[in-house]
Parts: structure tokens; C-alpha cells; sequence
């Protein structure tokens, strides 16, 4: 399977995911958007040594994934997509940050080694928040609510035709690349006397194909707007969803919640 | 080069957004005066291949590895600074939303790094100015080595840009040790490379393009092909390839040679702070209440591990022993939620 194909599956992926029918899932998308924004923002808030001051948000997205039945490993597949960057960045902070911040019995831990930690924890925390969000509204519900967050009508509107053209257009390659392949076993990517020809091919047909698009849009009325998605009013509960989620979170960051629960026990 | 959202401060995120979408917001506008309704899809069939052209290998002759290929530069030779600044935003949103690449707070910081310089700077700096010049003389290979020449240097350029954001960005929220400068020499050669290789495949694009459907390219002038060049394909990229690496070299000398001076202007003097805060002493301030004093019974009646603490653990932010052992149990309370959310789904399922 190539990576093309990969990519399909895992786009197919989240829209499987983003079909079921929790609680979370019937959330009107503007409350999911707007608290997992809340979330994100007060994450990566915390102070640069605030482990343990942030390992508390973690409970947020873990009781969420539960009621949402969305499962944790999809999740951690991404993560290897977001944590080399985070990795290479937060690698440095052991070597240069070396004062010792705390002792354990009699093992110093450094600054540096603190900070390393906090922001694994916070790319983590992150990305599941943002995970989460993806694998419970479908694209559509996010463009509609996207739209009347105000979000001009027309990068809503190409976000969506994009959308529906990545996967017809990485299919088409991923079947070229395959073919490709088979003519030229042996070979790890594409040989430089074809780097134009491969990629400049699809994209004349593919412009071509957008003169179609358009002419067919046309023909069916199209007219500067879509309709994006079923109309979803924002009920009681949406309401009600957002403000304790955001509550909660700010509840959460700013009372030591993992310090006041450490303390009934150490004293 | 997509930045996730934990390497940004709020404060650099949201400047970022406001940078982004005040470009966004112009862009549209510029459109939308334009009325070019015909744009719409092939912008987003364009901006669906490129997507889809950036997970292709190509492989870099002599050696091992392999490249990939550049969309800012691509998109706004295709469909113009503005259109193709809407396209990519639009690529680094799937990216950030299907595929964990990048993140959402992180996509204006990501939208500026890769697509602005791409499509405005490397547009209106690069490929315009190249291609309207009289570079390499007159003729249709003439033309060929001018978008060759354009390609590369913008790619070069924009990624080099970009990656001096990145430090920049990621140094202003704080979040590495790493010392300004050294991060900076660590991110512009790599970026060289990358760069390098990117606008040779977006060369070779857009020669293909250029040599089967030369109308689809902005600022190329169709009209005249008879006439032949004098100058060599293969000199005019060796020696654009060797000025690359002089600039980018001493770009990156430069940029390392004095990282002190620059690393003391951005976050000041650090030890008087650290002195003034050695001097406060926490102990005075403590708090004596009714409701302390019941706090305090119950905290003795649950202690597991009283009159218990590690040596100095108090003076660190926010990692005491207690929040030590407040955070274990907090990721205690993480597993087992998985754990009974497991059990009553695969209860549900039985029946």
C-alpha cells in the first residue's frame, strides 16, 4: 500500500468515525469548535514547568473519547505525525536548562527535563482535543458552523470542493504512482526525467477537469453559496454543554487541582 | 516546517491568526473585485493535487534520498498570489484537521510560514520580477531557464523565510532552551536543502506546464517562441544553484556568528530576576483561617504519607511533591475512565 493509499484510509477513517451517533456526536458543531478552541488555549497556557498543573486536562478529552466510544489508538497513530517536530524542539531543553528544579528522595531532575515533559504533555493534550473534534463532526457540520461564525463564504466553500477533490485526486495518484511502480521495480520515488511529466500530466487534466466542474455548476444553479449541511439550531443544551465545558476547563487552570488532591495526602 | 500547537504561546498564535487572516481577508476581497467566479474550482481541483502531488517520492539522482515538492510557489505561478494564498490555507487546513499535521491553534502561524511567503513573497518578489525580466535573453528556452530560475530561488528564499519564522516564533512563546542562535543554524541549512530540491521539482512542473499549456501560467509571456536562446539550461542552474548556497551559507554564518547579542535583546538580563525572586520567602506567607484550620484536620486525617517531603521540592513552580503525587493519581483517574468507558461499551455490545 502506498502512502497515497494510506492517506485515503485514514480520511475514510474519520469520516466513518465522524458518522456515529453519541451524545458528542449530536453536539451542534459550533459548541464542539468553540470549546475544544477554549481547551487548546488553555493548554498550551500553562507555564513552561507546570507539569503537573497540566497533566488535570488530560481528564477532559480522556472522559470525552469514553462517551464518545472514539477509539485512543486512532489518535496515537497521529502522533507521529505531530511529536518529531515537538520532540526535536523540546530535545534541547535537558541539555541547556540543567539547574535541578526538584529532587526526588535523592535523584535531582532538571529544569530542562520538566520542560521536555510539559510540552510532550501539552502536543498530546492537543492533538487528542483536536482529534476529537475531527473524528465527532463531519466536515460539512464544521463548514456550516464555520459559516456562521462568519467565516467568508467563499474559503468556507473552497474548503469543502477541496475536500472532495483530495480524495478523487490522491486516488488518481495512487493508481499512477502504483503503475509507475510496477514499470519501474527497483526504484524507491519517481526518476528525475519524469519529475514534470508525472505530477504535470494529472495537472493539466485536472485543470481541464475544473473547466467541467465549473460548467456543471452552472448548469445546476449554482450561485456564489451552498448549502452546507442539515440546518442544527443551537439548543438549551448545546448552550449548556458549552458553558460547564468551558467552566470545568477554566476551573481546571486556574485552581492547582492536581497540587489540592496531592495535599489531602502528603502533607 | 508545520508547527504544532504546543510550540506556540496563545499571545503568538493569536498574532499570528490576526497576521494570516488580515491577508486571507485582502485576498478575498481582490477576488471577489475581480468577480472571476470561474476560479472557484479550478482553484480547489488545484489546490486537491497539490495536496495529494506533496505525498509523491521523487528521487534525488546520486543519492539515496528522496524529495518533495513545494505548494506555495506551484499554486501562485498557476492561479495567482491571492488565489493561490486561499488554496493553500485551505491544504494546511486538511492537513491540521485530517491528519494531525499542524495544529488548529498553530494554523495561523503555519498559514503565515508557508503559505504567505510562498505565494506573496515568493510571487511578487520572485517570480513576476525574473519572469519579466530579460534574464538569459530572448526565446522560448530563454523563458524555460527564467521559470527554472524563479522556481528555485523562490522556493529557496520563501522556505528559508519560513524557517526563520519558525525560530523566531517558537523562541518568542518560549518554549525552547535552545539558545536563539543555534536554533537558527540548526533550522536555515536544512531548509537550504529542502528548498533546493523543492524548486527543482516545482521547476520541473512548471516546465512541463509551460512546454504543453504555456497560457496556464501567470506572467509568462505566450507570443513570441521562435526565436532560440544562447545561454545553457544546465549552466544557468549550476550557477543559480551555487549562488543559492553562497547566500544561504552566509545567511546562516551571519545569523550564528553573534546569537549572544541577540538572545540578551530578546529576553533581557535573566538573573536579576532570579535573584529578586530567591529573596521572597513563602513561608511568611501564610494563611490562618477557620476554614484552614478544618482544611487542615481533614488534609492530616487522609495524609498516606505524612511529614513526608522531598528535599527542596517546595520552591519549584507548580511541581511540588504534592502535585507530584496529585498527578498520579489525576492519570490514575485518566486510565480507569478508559478502562470503565472499555467495560460498558464491550457490556453494550454483548447484549
Amino acid at each position: 500500500m502506498n502512502k497515497m493509499e494510506k492517506a485515503l484510509g485514514e480520511l475514510s477513517e474519520m469520516d466513518e468515525l465522524a458518522a456515529g451517533g453519541s451524545p458528542i456526536h449530536r453536539l451542534h458543531p459550533t459548541a464542539k469548535l468553540l470549546s475544544t478552541i477554549v481547551y487548546i488555549l488553555l493548554v498550551v497556557s500553562f507555564d513552561k514547568y507546570d507539569f503537573s498543573g497540566l497533566i488535570v486536562m488530560v481528564l477532559y478529552p480522556v472522559l470525552l473519547f469514553q462517551i464518545s466510544g472514539i477509539p485512543l489508538g486512532v489518535c496515537f497513530y497521529k502522533l507521529r505525525i505531530v511529536l518529531p517536530l515537538v520532540m526535536a524542539v523540546g530535545l534541547f531543553n535537558p541539555f541547556y536548562d540543567r539547574a535541578p528544579l526538584l529532587y526526588l528522595g535523592s535523584l535531582a531532575v532538571s529544569g530542562g527535563v520538566v520542560s521536555m515533559l510539559t510540552l510532550m504533555l501539552k502536543g498530546l493534550l492537543c492533538l487528542m482535543a483536536s482529534f476529537l473534534l475531527m473524528a465527532t463532526t463531519s466536515i460539512d457540520c464544521l463548514c456550516a458552523s464555520l459559516r456562521r461564525l462568519r467565516m467568508p463564504g467563499l474559503l468556507v466553500t473552497l474548503l469543502l470542493l477541496t475536500y472532495r477533490y483530495v480524495g478523487v485526486l490522491t486516488e488518481e495518484l495512487a493508481v499512477m504512482t502504483d503503475a509507475y511502480h510496477l514499470r519501474a521495480p527497483g526504484q524507491k520515488g519517481i526518476h528525475v526525467s519524469a519529475w514534470g511529466s508525472f505530477l504535470g500530466q494529472l495537472l493539466l487534466r485536472s485543470m481541464d477537469r475544473a473547466q467541467e466542474l465549473y460548467g456543471s455548476m452552472q448548469l445546476r444553479g449554482y450561485h456564489d453559496h451552498f448549502h452546507y449541511a442539515p440546518i442544527q439550531s443551537f439548543s438549551v443544551r448545546d448552550a449548556a454543554y458549552l458553558f460547564f465545558s468551558v467552566a470545568v476547563l477554566c476551573l481546571l487552570r486556574f485552581t492547582h487541582a492536581a497540587e489540592l488532591i496531592g495535599s489531602l495526602f502528603v502533607r | 516546517m508545520h508547527m504544532a500547537d504546543a510550540l506556540l504561546a496563545p499571545a503568538v498564535a493569536a498574532t499570528m491568526y490576526v497576521a494570516s487572516g488580515t491577508a486571507a481577508g485582502v485576498s478575498i476581497h481582490k477576488l471577489k473585485k475581480d468577480d472571476d467566479a470561474q476560479k472557484l474550482p479550478t482553484m480547489a481541483v488545484t489546490a486537491a493535487l497539490v495536496f495529494a502531488g506533496q505525498m509523491i517520492n521523487y528521487t534525488i539522482p546520486g543519492t539515496g534520498s528522496s524529495g518533495h515538492m513545494c505548494g506555495g510557489m506551484l499554486l501562485s505561478a498557476l492561479l495567482g498570489p491571492q488565489a493561490g494564498f486561499l488554496s493553500m490555507i485551505v491544504i494546511l487546513a486538511i492537513q491540521c484537521l485530517f491528519f494531525a499535521d499542524g495544529g488548529l491553534m498553530a494554523l495561523g502561524a503555519n498559514i503565515w510560514n508557508m503559505a504567505f511567503y510562498g505565494c506573496f513573497v515568493g510571487y511578487y518578489l520572485i517570480w513576476r520580477p525574473i519572469l519579466h525580466s530579460r534574464w538569459f535573453g530572448e526565446g522560448k528556452s530563454a523563458q524555460r531557464a527564467r521559470i527554472i530560475a524563479a522556481s528555485l530561488l523562490g522556493c529557496i528564499v520563501t522556505l528559508q523565510l519560513g524557517a526563520f519564522s519558525v525560530v523566531v516564533e517558537t523562541s518568542l512563546s518560549g518554549i525552547t532552551e535552545l539558545p536563539f542562535g543555534a536554533f537558527l543554524a540548526l533550522m536555515q541549512p536544512i531548509h537550504l536543502a529542502i528548498g533546493l530540491v523543492e524548486g527543482l521539482i516545482t521547476a520541473a512542473v512548471l516546465c512541463f506546464v509551460y512546454e504543453a499549456r504555456p497560457e496556464l501560467l501567470r506572467e509568462v509571456d505566450t507570443s513570441d517562441t521562435s526565436v532560440t536562446a544562447k545561454s545553457s539550461l544546465k549552466a544557468t542552474i549550476a550557477v543559480l544553484a551555487v549562488i543559492a548556497l553562497v547566500v544561504g551559507g552566509g545567511l546562516s554564518l551571519l545569523a550564528s556568528s553573534n546569537p549572544d547579542g541577540l538572545e540578551w535583546a530578546l529576553f533581557g538580563n535573566a538573573e536579576e530576576g532570579y535573584a529578586a525572586n530567591m529573596a521572597l520567602d513563602e513561608e511568611d506567607f501564610g494563611v490562618s483561617s477557620a476554614a484552614a484550620d478544618t482544611a487542615g484536620s481533614i488534609q492530616e486525617a487522609t495524609s498516606f504519607l505524612p511529614d513526608y517531603a522531598f528535599k527542596g521540592s517546595d520552591s519549584a513552580v507548580g511541581t511540588s511533591v504534592s502535585g507530584i503525587v496529585g498527578s498520579a493519581m489525576v492519570a490514575g483517574a485518566a486510565v480507569l475512565i478508559c478502562l470503565a468507558g472499555g467495560f460498558f461499551r464491550r457490556k453494550k455490545t454483548a447484549k
